[in-house]
């Protein structure tokens, strides 16, 4: 066990500081939330960036054009990228850490070409269309069919909970070609141009106003058959290579994000409870689970390190991660007190809090809940049986 | 940074765990409560195993190893339940003699927390006691105490209506790290024990049948099982990290890692082993079944060197600044 960095990880962060000093000035800064063109044009923007400076796509291989870096390095990218109020990956999510790994995992050379550099490079914004309004958590039983017709699918259908559809170029589309087949085996995976006829993006407004998540119609839309990747009706597998990725490494710089969320939040217990014996009590709790979390991603990653594999570790921090975050929420909120009841500054640095804790609901509920972590965990970790 | 056990340690974790599955099976730990909880036979086992000596230098009969092997040592006798005053005679081995080899069985007490419960009073041959002056050896025939019934029959307590202050063993700064060690390794202990009533529970439930199927297929019972497991492995990426901590001062706070993993590992091994007890259901409330003896160690341990509100309380104080 050894928790130090190694001489190629310290030396990696004092490359990467210098150069986040240098260009993050030169970065836009972030315009309103709902402004989904600027904030397109501000994440790609940074996404060259990090092309430019050799860092993007930092956990693809280098053969398709990406940093290629030991799982520590990311760590550290995640940290120091976090810790400068760095951009998160934004818009460009689901290309880097869904849709482009699983074209790195299952693609043709061909589309590997014609995607991945683009990826990288920020010049191709991709989201996601899997879940369905009667596919949430059980995501095998969805609907959405295409049907085979000469050279093309036709699909119909409707998505749900699609991210960043409204800017997106493309789609990794999830669609039903054997209606008779095992629900599990009747799926297939396509690559979708947003601009094609037959589709339609109607944003949802989520529990903070936003509008992050859309709604998808499918209507008699062609996607030709050689933007299927992976065989017909083989897509169940080839969605799953995405989402041991999305339980990686993937929450790392959320977590980061906690780690200073907590440092605010002892700012202003600071300032407004500084002799509450029972917050500061609280405050240590969170700051001591937030400590091991950490220490258990670390424990994660030297295990993918050495398997290869990210496995199923990744559901222990995510189910843990996501609950923690909405209980320092919550204990933020009993901090504000009657300051929470603004999502602006009642005081200096107290507005971002009513905001935070409204987004992270959305933690225990998304990329598998907290209770199908639960099924996951007590399924294939501890093997008990299914229900 | 490889945060995974090496193969001298995954070795290390396997003998202890084949000499406690040999040498401490439930029955034979059970047994113990007629003997104030320590056999000297065994004990002598565990120190030529050098579960007391291990951090001593080779030159002094020890293997030399660090806070990050001890850890590892301690989970494996916390997930045996081995009792005795397993930790105190660790820490005052190369300090009081006769420790290190399991001569001389060495019990303790930190002087500062009232009142004053000394735990296997009538198996021990030294009484230390720790405090913000330093670390002291009690005449143990002077501190007037009297037995009482044990919450855990494997611990058995006496209350001592005082304690001299006895002979010097230790200045200020040594109680201190005394008290950081101690803390790591009852820790250790705890996270045996959240891990042990984990495995105990999920077999439990692969096997115990109702309405017609396994009861862990159910997910009232599986999602309980999962926090189980989740808890446990917090609690070891807290622990483990703690070790380390101690044995490289380079890596940073210290007592902020030490409180952590207490704090952790204390509620992970109470948390799941009343979780366990529900598992098991009825049984579970039996003297026969084995899960509550882990429940009341786990009670145990938690006030040994500060329980949870105490280290959540050095945490805050910290950030409070």
């Amino acid at each position: 066990m050894d928790l130090r960095w190694s001489a190629e990880d310290e030396a990696f962060r004092v490359e990467l500081r210098s150069w986040l000093q240098t260009a993050l000035p030169k970065l836009a800064p972030p315009p309103p939330r709902e402004d989904w063109k600027g904030r397109r044009d501000r994440d790609t923007a940074w996404q060259r960036m990090l092309f430019d400076g050799g860092y993007a796509g930092i956990n693809w291989p280098r053969q398709y054009g990406g940093r290629g870096a030991s799982l520590s390095e990311q760590l550290v990218f995640y940290e120091e990228i976090t810790n400068a109020g760095a951009p998160n990956v934004g818009v460009n999510f689901v290309g880097l850490l869904h849709a482009g790994p699983t074209l790195i995992a299952e693609a043709t050379p061909e589309q590997q070409a014609r995607h991945l550099p683009k990826i990288l490079r920020g010049d191709e914004v991709w989201c996601q269309g899997f879940s369905e309004p009667v596919a949430g958590s059980d995501l095998a039983a969805l609907r959405t069919r295409a049907a085979r017709d000469g050279d093309d699918y036709v699909i119909s259908g409707q998505k749900i909970w699609t991210s960043y559809a409204q800017v997106a170029d493309y789609c990794e589309l999830l669609v039903r070609t054997d209606p008779d087949a095992p629900k599990h085996r009747g799926i297939t995976w396509l690559v979708l141009p947003m601009d094609t006829p037959g589709v339609e993006v109607r944003p949802l407004r989520t529990v903070l106003g936003s509008s992050e998540f859309s709604e998808l119609f499918l209507d008699g839309v062609r996607v030709p058959v050689a933007n299927r990747v992976g065989p017909e009706n083989d897509g169940w597998r080839v969605a799953m290579v995405t989402f041991n990725f999305e339980r990686g490494t993937s929450l790392v710089p959320e977590m980061v994000e906690a780690r200073r969320l907590l440092d605010d939040l002892v700012a202003v217990a600071r300032r407004v409870a500084p002799h509450d014996d029972g917050t500061w009590r609280e405050i240590g709790h969170a700051a001591a689970e937030l400590d091991a979390l950490w220490n258990l991603v670390k424990r994660t990653v030297s295990e993918a390190a050495r398997t290869g594999m990210p496995g199923v570790g990744g559901s222990v921090v995510k189910l843990y991660y996501s609950e923690l975050r909405q209980r320092i929420g919550d204990l933020s909120l009993r901090v504000l007190d009657r300051a929470a009841l603004s999502l602006d500054d009642v005081y200096e640095g107290s507005g971002k809090f009513g905001e935070e804790r409204l987004r992270t609901m959305a933690l225990t509920i998304a990329a598998g809940s907290s209770q199908i972590q639960r099924n996951i965990i007590g399924e294939r970790i501890l093997g008990l049986p299914k229900g | 940074m490889d945060f995974t056990l090496n193969a001298d340690q995954e070795a290390l974790q396997e003998a202890v765990r084949k000499l406690c599955e040999g040498r401490f099976p439930m029955e034979r730990v059970r047994s113990l409560a007629d003997q104030g909880g320590v056999d000297r036979g065994l004990w002598k086992e565990l120190a030529d195993a050098g579960v007391f000596s291990l951090r001593l230098r080779e030159a002094d009969g020890g293997a030399g190893l660090g806070m990050a092997e001890a850890v590892l040592v301690f989970e494996e006798l916390g997930r045996a339940l081995v009792p005795g005053p397993l930790v105190w005679t660790h820490l005052a081995a190369g300090l009081v003699p006769g420790a290190a080899d399991g001569e001389r069985v060495v019990g303790g007490i930190d002087r500062e927390v009232e009142p004053l419960v000394v735990e296997y009073l009538d198996a021990i041959d030294v009484v230390l006691a720790v405090d913000d002056d330093g670390l002291w050896e009690v005449d143990k025939a002077r501190p007037s105490a009297r037995a009482v019934r044990p919450i855990d029959p494997l611990t058995p307590v006496h209350v001592a209506s005082g304690l001299l202050r006895g002979e010097r063993r230790a200045m200020p700064a040594a109680a201190g790290r005394w008290r950081l060690e101690g803390a790591v390794l009852t820790a250790a202990l705890l996270l045996g024990i959240a891990g042990a009533v984990t495995e105990r529970s999920v077999a439990y439930a692969k096997e115990r049948q109702q309405f017609d199927r396994p009861i862990g297929s159910f997910q009232a019972i599986k999602h309980l099982l999962a926090d189980m497991f989740v808890l446990t492995e917090v609690a070891r990426s807290a622990v483990y990290a703690a070790g380390v901590n101690l044995d490289d001062p380079s890596l940073g706070a210290q007592a902020r890692a030490v409180s952590g993993a207490k704090l952790l590992a204390g509620e992970a091994a109470v948390t799941n082993a009343k979780s366990a007890v529900q598992v098991h259901g009825g049984m579970g409330y039996t003297w026969e079944v084995d899960v509550h003896l882990y429940l009341k160690r786990a009670w145990v341990l938690d006030t040994a060197f500060g329980p949870v509100a105490y280290h959540a309380d050095a945490m805050g104080a910290l950030l409070r600044g």
